[in-house]
């Protein structure tokens, strides 16, 4: 188990290894969701709450299933069931007992177990070895990057709805062109923090 | 069978060009962005992938039938699984350099809407050899593209083709070539060529 500071790997993985910026992780509804600012808050709320959850069972699942019996083949497999599972159970739990947040939340959370940045982070946690409080600050702070991304390309969309634009950009080209000029930015908050 | 082999090629010529699942359905980025920064692991990838696109789309396809409506989300989850195990396996045995490079994003081939959205567009109306040429073509257009983004970054990026080294005339390489950056900007400026040409071309036909 690398030792590093639970707290580095939160800030991190909002700031210098950005779940978008610079792992490419989630992007299919990072460019579909991102048009209006407020679908993309409560993308980017249940993306982050989807993550922690899972993150920290998927930790568990590592160390207490599939490391005693010896079946790392089929950790792809467990890991996606768990997901799929889980968002299944957020959901009914949060119709049940919090209605409020499931008229919110609830159209996202069956598009979450799709998008690769869940599956993504617990890879790169079991790859990375990191311990059980690393893996829930890695799994909180890659959250709240992809939040902070999606909502910041969905700000700038928002104010670039009735600019003059050339033929042929608008759409995924400019959520893609805006996103590298968001990643060369985050570029400059290198060398702050490293994890990898 | 002239037929049936024009039916190939037709499949072979919208899923390569004209409805190329990354440029035109934007489809499948995470992975295209991620790995394009060295022509070998675009290559391992771009095969992996058609691999398992094809073979899943073909076992969907041949299970159409006997899969229950509500589940088949779950059973093609499970099914596109499978198959990333065997590519793990394999590049873990045979080609572990790349394997380590590539890390998580074998893995991730799982959750590549490409396969999951082959599935359901074709697969599950088709019979069994359509679908896994389809679906094999779905994947040769992703190779494509990856090579193709691949081959501007990592000449760029490090002089290499393959790397060979290219760089006779001695330029200094751009470092934000094998950055993210760069990735989402080559991306982005071939889906609005592409873009744009398609508004050029049915311009007149408007009139």
């Amino acid at each position: 188990m690398p030792n590093i500071n639970p707290i580095i790997i939160f800030f991190a993985s909002i700031i210098t290894s950005n779940m978008v910026l610079s792992n490419f992780l989630g992007m299919c509804s990072y460019l579909s969701v991102s048009s209006e600012y407020k679908t993309a808050t409560g993308l980017g709320m249940a993306v982050t709450l989807v993550l922690v959850i899972t993150t920290a069972l998927n930790w568990v699942v590592y160390k207490f299933v599939i490391l005693p019996l010896d079946i790392g083949y089929l950790q792809y497999i467990i890991f996606i069931m768990v997901i799929a599972a889980l968002v299944q159970i957020l959901e009914m739990a949060m119709d049940r007992y919090m209605p409020d947040l499931h008229a919110k939340l609830g159209i996202f959370l069956p598009l979450i177990t799709v998008n690769c940045a869940i599956l993504g982070v617990t890879l790169f946690m079991v790859i990375r070895s990191y311990g059980f409080l690393q893996s829930l600050m890695y799994g909180l702070g890659s959250g709240l990057g992809w939040w902070l991304a999606i909502n910041m390309l969905a700000a700038i969309r928002e104010k670039l709805a009735n600019a003059k634009l050339p033929p042929g950009i608008s759409g995924p080209a400019l959520g893609f062109i805006i996103t590298g000029i968001m990643a060369m930015a985050f570029i400059g908050f290198s060398g702050i923090f490293t994890i990898q | 069978m002239s037929n049936k082999s024009c039916q190939m090629c037709d499949i072979a010529k919208t899923q390569v060009v004209r409805e190329n699942q990354v440029l035109r359905q934007v489809l499948g980025i995470c992975s295209s962005l991620a790995v394009t920064n060295s022509l070998n692991n675009s290559l391992v990838m771009g095969l992996g992938l058609s691999f398992v696109t094809a073979l899943s789309s073909f076992t969907l396809s041949a299970m159409r039938d006997i899969i229950p409506h509500r589940v088949r989300m779950l059973v093609q989850t499970l099914v596109i699984a499978v198959y990333v195990i065997f590519v793990d396996l394999f590049l873990q045995a045979y080609l572990p350099e790349i394997s380590k490079q590539l890390g998580p994003y074998v893995g991730l081939i799982i959750t590549n809407c490409i396969i999951m959205g082959r599935a359901e567009a074709f697969a599950q109306k088709n019979p069994p050899v359509p679908a896994l040429f389809d679906g094999l073509f779905a994947g040769l257009g992703y190779t494509a593209v990856l090579l193709f983004v691949s081959l501007i970054r990592e000449v760029l990026g490090f002089g290499t083709i393959f790397g060979m080294n290219v760089n006779f005339l001695g330029f200094t390489t751009w470092t934000i070539m094998i950055m993210p950056p760069a990735a989402f900007f080559i991306i982005g400026s071939m889906i609005w060529f592409l873009n744009a040409r398609g508004l050029k071309k049915s311009a007149p036909k408007a009139k």
